[in-house]
């Protein structure tokens, strides 16, 4: 029982990271219609960033800080320079461009940072955070940091004028600019939001995972399945989907578990948790295509 | 009366196609001004040129300046308000967040405030739905969402166009005499685009008609409509 406790609070820690790059990736899709496939790069160079500024002296919570901001201009900057010209490109030419981005943060923090794993801090006391026996000190940490943001993000889309404005611009970009949003300018923020909780994302999985140029690779994936069973185009459901696919994926490696110790017969594991993961997940968009909590949109021919 | 709206030479294209040949008209402060015609003659377009939502090219003064070739949204800040055809409805955001983002771009909050007890005073039919999600709403709804979210600019300019489409007889006399309404209180100039011809022109002033992407005839309504060949040749009643 403790064992499947444990599980549960693990997963919910996984899927927080999950939660915020899926919604990272949602933020950008409801504006666009592009997923960003560099998302994920992007959050393990800002990664990177704040470990190179505690490297230099500074607190965590300071580099944290300091290194989401960075990610904010940083995203809005790739809207304005290299998304801005694109836009009325045609999709595969933006798809090119992601995969681009892709390549050129994942080789820029190998040359700025070499390819070797680094550890990387966690800023949770051990002592005195967690509760013992369900969940550590990191991934209660982890967990109360994502809600916190998710927090904030609903308060500003919710009851701030721009926020609204982001959304209206998201929705109907020909009405927005006829109300006067510079719609524009809320892409822009869009794309620094996005890497922002993207930043936060990496630097609380990092300890978990570890530092390095191809940390982000494997939960990118896990985002795009939350992000999908959630629904793509619903940002409360790709939060939902990610804590969903964090906890699936540890029970099914509990449950192999417990077969195993059963019958002692090895079915899966760990091993292969992404697989029955992400099968889980093409079941339910092949049941639900438009995901859990999605709605089907119908387009008028 | 100085023009408010002047418009001279104006010409649209979509692509390679030009859908508008030297269009001209001038709206007076405070008044009422109709655009009629045919489908594909130019009417929704002219409404876009103005609010460079096309290519354009011609002189377009607003107040006395040029604003051909400004961005829609700084357009729009100079407080012309477009209310566009299919009626630009944020389907999924409420009827009171359609209304606030219109305000957006004004400053003054206890003004903002006010204008919403007006807009209601208008349309109170959307007080009582005002946390409803606006994609829910029946056409006509949407259609006084529309304008009521036009008023929340503090419109000096309001474009219309086809208010009374895809709606009920009813529901299009109960807008159009909300129209006159708001002209009168709000010292609002109108520029109404419509097909419905004989209703446009008992609610305006002047009107213009076009064909074609060309203004082939203009007058004070009354003048357009009793004259009998520009009834039966442009106007199809």
């Amino acid at each position: 029982m403790e064992q499947f406790v444990q599980q549960v609070a693990s997963g919910l820690a996984n899927g927080a990271i999950y939660a915020c790059v899926a919604l990272a990736l949602v933020m950008i899709y409801v504006s666009t219609d592009h997923i960003n496939f560099a998302q994920g790069e992007m959050a393990m160079f800002s990664t990177y960033l704040s470990w190179q500024l505690m490297t230099w002296g500074m607190s965590f919570w300071f580099a944290f800080i300091v290194a989401v901001a960075l990610s904010f201009v940083m995203g809005v900057l790739i809207e304005r320079l290299i998304l801005r010209p694109l836009h009325n490109a045609p999709v595969l030419s933006i798809i090119v461009v992601f995969i681009g981005l892709l390549a050129i943060f994942n080789s820029m923090a190998g040359a700025f940072w070499s390819y070797l794993i680094k550890e990387f801090p966690s800023p949770f006391p051990k002592s005195s955070f967690g509760i013992a026996g369900v969940i550590g000190a990191h991934q209660l940490g982890v967990v109360l940091v994502t809600l916190i943001v998710l927090g904030m993000l609903f308060v500003f889309f919710r009851y701030t004028p721009l926020g609204l404005a982001m959304r209206a611009a998201a929705q109907n970009p020909q009405m927005a600019r006829l109300v006067g949003v510079r719609v524009d300018w809320m892409l822009a923020l869009g794309w620094g939001l996005a890497a922002s909780i993207g930043a936060v994302a990496g630097i609380m999985v990092a300890h978990i995972v570890y530092l390095d140029p191809n940390m982000m690779g494997g939960i990118l994936l896990y985002a795009f399945a939350s992000a999908l069973v959630g629904g793509i185009s619903n940002p409360a459901g790709a939060v939902a989907g990610g804590f969903i696919v964090g906890v699936l994926e540890n029970m099914v490696a509990y449950a192999g578990n417990q077969i195993e110790k059963a019958t002692g017969v090895y079915i899966i594991g760990n091993g292969e948790k992404l697989t029955v993961a992400l099968i889980i997940v093409i079941t339910v968009l092949t049941l639900k295509p438009a995901g859990l909590f999605g709605r089907v949109v119908v387009k008028r021919v | 009366m100085a023009a408010l709206l002047e418009v001279k030479g104006l010409k649209a294209f979509y692509g390679q196609t030009q859908s508008l040949y030297d269009v001209g008209f001038e709206i007076p402060e405070g008044g009422i001004t109709t655009l009629l015609g045919a489908n594909g003659a130019g009417k929704t377009t002219t409404l876009r040129a103005i609010c460079n939502m096309v290519r354009t090219d011609g002189a377009i003064r607003f107040d006395g300046k040029d604003i051909a070739g400004q961005a829609t949204e700084e357009i729009v800040r100079l407080r012309i308000a477009h209310v566009p055809e299919g009626r630009g409805t944020f389907t999924t955001l409420t009827v009171d967040e359609n209304l606030r983002i219109a305000a957006y771009t004004r400053k003054d909050k206890q003004g903002v405030k006010d204008e919403l007890e007006r807009v209601f005073g208008y349309f109170p039919r959307l007080k009582e739905r005002i946390q409803q999600q606006a994609g829910t709403l029946s056409g006509g709804e949407q259609q006084m969402l529309a304008i009521a979210r036009a008023l929340m600019l503090k419109p000096r300019l309001m474009l219309l166009d086809e208010p009374s489409f895809g709606l009920a007889p009813l529901i299009v006399v109960e807008i159009f005499r909300i129209l006159r309404r708001i002209n009168e209180d709000e010292k609002v100039s109108i520029l109404l685009v419509e097909q419905n011809a004989a209703l446009a022109l008992d609610l305006a002033t002047h009107a213009y008609v076009l064909e074609t992407g060309r203004v082939v005839m203009s007058g004070p309504s009354a003048v357009i409509k009793d004259d009998e060949n520009v009834r039966k040749s442009y106007l199809g009643y």
